[in-house]
């Protein structure tokens, strides 16, 4: 696999054109679950065949946010909870750009949580990786939207009365075709799943469940997995909606139990993502939006006189 | 008051088609030669309640709806009877006739359908003694069964052009051609029926004993009748842009449903998202990723906006948002006009952020400082505001069709091409300096688009150094807060050395008395300035497009050339005044105001009054709608 360097030379890529040179290093804490989402994804990128220049990666606000500022692609550095409209947008404007948006449990699923089912709703060809440490972290451990019921925090004293939203289900609910779940405490199988996820034509939700040992020393996610796909327990076909949906239904009653399973919920090769379903109707150009800027030879028109039908 | 205009207001309900048979109307003024202006007033309802559109017609420059008008052709409300119970509403009904007849000049004209109004309901609002006592001349038609017999009940509205026409003394020919554009088969054939039926008819039965004529127009360029909101809109697709995200709200909605139904033959792409915060914050993804794209919205979703405003300015990335003003706070009145979301839109966003913002006051204002903005949004990569207000959006004006240089500017500013990304300066990871302020030039650091080799970066929001990493270092701090700064003075610069200047001024420079305004007040407020000067005045009057970076030279002498000055806006606050003072820091004592915001836009007698109790120091309270409020210490 070869790729362009700063200066446009090629050369051979490997997991290290993903990493900037010796600054920033991650501000993470150490043990931070958010060092394996990093890795994997490094590992990933080359894996699928991408370029550090193709790849866009567009974060929220949040410990996780800072994905991008420790990953030597194009990145979007956003605000808290607007990865995906961002990141939607550059994928319009340029389909050939491999967009993964990434952000944390309390920026995608409590403040982007509407922008998060209409994102999967409309199928956009992107991965979204939910750092999952049902907590919030860089504003110092309040309770999120995944936190278990009962959770006390400085927010909520007296144990959260919410229930925790189910990422998983209400992903399949809205429309994502690539649905998965993994865990920072296996990377193996996390770095095949975001390969999955980026290769996947159509929205992919990864959530992975991060570790915060500095807010969230109780959370399940330091429990060892149990991959879904590889025990005889758990039987289920991952293209059908309806098993997936009770399996997802079952995984996300038992997590707060102690249980964590993990692994591919459900894939759907047949959807066809937003910029298909968009070009179908005539609302999306054939030729990258953004290249015609680029492409002297470009026909600029007004298409046909907007005046006329003014006179 | 001039008799050498025609201003024809056409009621009825919302839905009964008054728009398009307005519109029709104007064309074929303006197709006669003439110069056209129109004003929409219609209630936030979607069928029924009463509507009018003026259209007011001269063989000069028409700048403003004008004081009152001259001729009614009320359709009366159908969707005040109840189809299933047949049952009237009150008298909604009535409302077309008797809701405007308080504007109607002398000597006017009124036509009303006798099919849907009787002799009674006329009775009933004293027609008849009002009509005498005015010198009006009532026309009563059987509009509706005219209609009937010859195709639709809906058709009524032509029957009505078809009087206008005949009691004007006007040709048909420019009525028949548009009808022939925009139907065919029998439905044009019934219209043109009804037209002429409706015409001959009137002709025999009356006489016409008023003097009302319809204007003979001289125009000889092609002349193309625009709103505001589609001044807008091709001002944005002339600038290049391509992608546009919105969410309804009204007005703004207008400008969004434009350029979404325009953008598929043009190759630009529309998204309809789930709310403004994402409208918002796709069009800077799509800057980002190399489109000229464009956002907006109207008082409540802009203050959505309020973030992704702030993260373009701080990523740098380009962006325009139109803000459509309506009457607020909070929803306000949906379809009435004001200006008072200029501190909104100035200030809004944390830190010490900074926009630009241009307040067009015109048809042709709006197209230019459209373009102006997204080359202004791409060149400095800052956002770009323009803000105008629900009448510019509404009103509709002749342009001549020279006007528009229908060339497309592409160009993405200062954008590097992957030739000149080699060149430019990297980190020793191999990171491009995007954010270098090394050597930027006016504040402006050229930038890379995703996917160009050698340009990779990170944008954040957050504070950052040179390549975007995430930075608290206070000596970056300083540089790149400096340089962002220095943005706007050199956009000033620019405007005031290399540009046009967007500033439009009124009357005699050697005035004694200014009046100053902002946006859409302009034509009204022009339009009084004339009047005044005839009547022996000495009034000059300047209208400020760019509300930042402020024109302070421009202001600062034209308000040291007059005596005192009045700031005419549609706002309880003043808040253009407030913008004023602030910016110049001083001429307190010099600005009075003349404020209007019961929902209607200024009419140009009432500055005119407002100026004569207000700076002639007439000794009394102006008796229209308006507020003065007097100079600092008075
Ligand atoms: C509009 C807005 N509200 C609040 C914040 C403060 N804030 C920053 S990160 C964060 C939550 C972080 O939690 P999570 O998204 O779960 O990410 P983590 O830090 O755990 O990775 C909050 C509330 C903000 N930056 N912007
Ligand atoms: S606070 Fe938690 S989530 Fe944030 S870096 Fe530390 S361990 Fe990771």
């Amino acid at each position: 696999m070869s790729a362009f360097n700063a200066i446009g030379e090629e050369r051979e890529i490997d997991r290290d054109e993903f990493t900037p040179g010796v600054e920033p290093q991650p501000t993470w804490c150490p043990g931070c679950g958010d060092f394996g989402v990093l890795k994997s994804l490094k590992q990933a990128l080359p894996e699928v065949g991408k370029t550090p220049e193709e790849v866009l990666t567009v974060t929220g606000i949040g410990c996780s946010g800072k994905l991008n500022s420790y990953l030597d692609t194009y990145g979007f550095h956003t605000i808290h909870g607007r990865s995906l409209p961002v990141a939607r947008a550059a994928k319009l404007a340029n389909p050939d750009l491999e967009v993964v948006a990434a952000g944390g449990d309390g920026d995608g699923y409590g403040i982007g949580g509407n922008h998060f089912i209409h994102t999967a709703r409309e199928n956009h060809d992107m991965t979204y990786i939910v750092f999952n440490n049902e907590i919030f972290g860089l504003t110092k451990g309040q309770t999120s939207p995944t936190s278990p019921k009962g959770h006390k925090s400085k927010t909520q004293p007296s144990g959260s009365a919410k229930t925790p939203i189910r990422p998983l289900s209400q992903s399949l609910t809205a429309g994502a075709s690539y649905i998965a779940r993994t865990a920072a405490v296996n990377p193996n199988q996390a770095k095949e799943i975001i390969a999955e996820a980026i290769e996947h034509d159509g929205f992919a939700h990864v959530d992975f469940l991060t570790q915060c040992p500095t807010w969230n020393k109780d959370a399940r996610q330091y429990v060892p997995y149990i991959d879904v796909q590889e025990s005889d327990d758990y039987e289920f076909d991952v293209t059908d909606r309806a098993e997936a949906a009770e399996m997802m239904r079952e995984t996300e009653d038992v997590l707060n139990e102690g249980t964590v399973l993990t692994g591919r919920y459900y894939v759907d090769e047949d959807r066809p993502s937003y910029t298909e379903e968009k070009a179908a109707v005539g609302e999306l150009p054939d030729e990258p939006l953004a290249e015609r800027y680029f492409d002297d030879d470009a026909e600029w028109e007004r298409s046909y006189d907007l005046l006329e039908r003014h006179t | 008051m001039s008799d050498d205009e025609l201003i024809w207001r056409i009621a009825g309900g919302s839905g009964d088609g008054i728009d398009s048979t307005s519109q029709n109307f104007a064309k074929a003024l303006m197709r006669s030669g003439l110069d056209v202006f129109t004003h929409r007033h219609y209630p936030s309802r979607i069928r029924g309640g009463h509507t009018y559109v003026e259209i007011r017609a001269a063989d000069r420059e028409v700048q403003s709806r004008g004081d009152g008008y001259n001729f009614l052709l009320s359709l009366g409300d159908s969707f005040a009877r109840n189809p299933q119970e047949e049952a009237y509403y009150g008298n909604e009904e009535i409302k077309p006739l008797s809701e405007n007849l308080d504007d109607l000049r002398e000597g006017g004209i009124i036509v009303y359908d006798e099919g849907l109004i009787s002799e009674e309901d006329v009775e009933a609002i004293d027609l008849h003694d009002r009509a005498e006592e005015n010198d009006w001349h009532v026309f009563p038609m059987d509009l509706r069964g005219l209609a009937r017999e010859h195709g639709r009940e809906v058709m009524r509205n032509t029957a009505g052009v078809g009087v206008t026409a005949a009691l004007l003394d006007m040709d048909l020919e420019h009525i028949e051609d548009l009808m022939s554009d925009a139907m065919g088969g029998d439905v044009l054939e019934a219209n043109l029926e009804i037209l002429h039926e409706a015409y001959e008819t009137t002709r025999e039965e009356y006489e016409f004993e008023h003097d009302l004529r319809a204007p003979e127009g001289s125009h000889d360029a092609e002349q193309a009748l625009l709103s505001g909101s589609n001044a807008i809109a091709y001002g944005a697709i002339d600038a290049g842009c391509r992608f546009i995200a919105g969410y309804p709200m009204t007005p703004w909605t207008d400008v969004f449903t434009i350029l979404t139904q325009n953008f598929p033959d043009m190759g630009g792409v529309s998204e309809q998202v789930e709310d403004e915060i994402a409208a918002a914050a796709l069009a800077v993804g799509a800057s980002h990723a190399g489109v000229k794209a464009m956002s907006g919205s109207s008082g409540g979703g802009f203050a959505l906006m309020s973030e992704p405003l702030g993260l373009a300015e701080m990523t740098e990335t380009p962006v325009v948002l139109v803000e459509s003003m309506r009457a607020g706070p909070s929803t306000g009145m949906p379809t009435k006009p004001e200006q008072a979301d200029l501190e909104h839109v100035l200030y809004t966003s944390q830190g010490d952020s900074q926009r630009v913002v241009f307040a067009p006051g015109t048809i042709e204002e709006a197209y230019e400082q459209t373009r102006l903005a997204f080359d202004i949004a791409w060149d400095y990569q800052i956002p770009a505001i323009v803000i105008y207000d629900q009448k510019l959006s509404g009103e509709n004006t002749n342009v001549d069709v020279d006007f528009f240089d229908r060339e497309v500017s592409p160009d993405l500013g200062s954008t590097l091409t992957e030739d000149e990304l080699r060149e430019a300066a990297h980190d020793n990871s191999g990171k491009f300096k995007r954010f270098n302020y090394d050597d930027a030039e006016n504040g402006v650091a050229p930038r890379s688009i995703p996917g160009q080799k050698g340009g990779r970066f990170l944008a954040t929001g957050n504070e950052h150094s040179p390549v975007g990493h995430i930075s608290e270092d206070p000596d970056n701090r300083v540089a790149q807060m400096d340089r962002r700064l220095e943005k706007l003075e050199s956009i000033r610069r620019e405007l005031d050395e290399e540009r046009e200047s967007t500033q439009t001024y009124f009357g005699d420079e050697t005035a004694d008395y200014g009046v100053i305004t902002w946006g859409s007040s302009q034509g009204a407020v022009a339009e009084a300035i004339e009047r005044l000067n005839e009547n022996g005045h000495s009034v000059r009057g300047l209208s400020v497009s760019d509300m930042t970076p402020f024109p302070e030279k421009e202001v600062t002498e034209f308000l040291e050339s007059v005596d005192e000055a009045m700031v005419v806006e549609m706002n309880a606050t003043a808040q253009f005044r407030g913008l004023l003072q602030k910016e110049l820091g001083r001429f307190g004592e010099k600005l009075t105001s003349l404020l209007k915001y019961n929902g209607n836009p200024f009419e140009p007698a009432e500055i005119v009054e407002g100026y004569q109790v207000n700076l002639a120091e007439e000794d009394r309270e102006p008796t229209a709608q308006v507020r003065i409020e007097p100079a600092a210490g008075d």
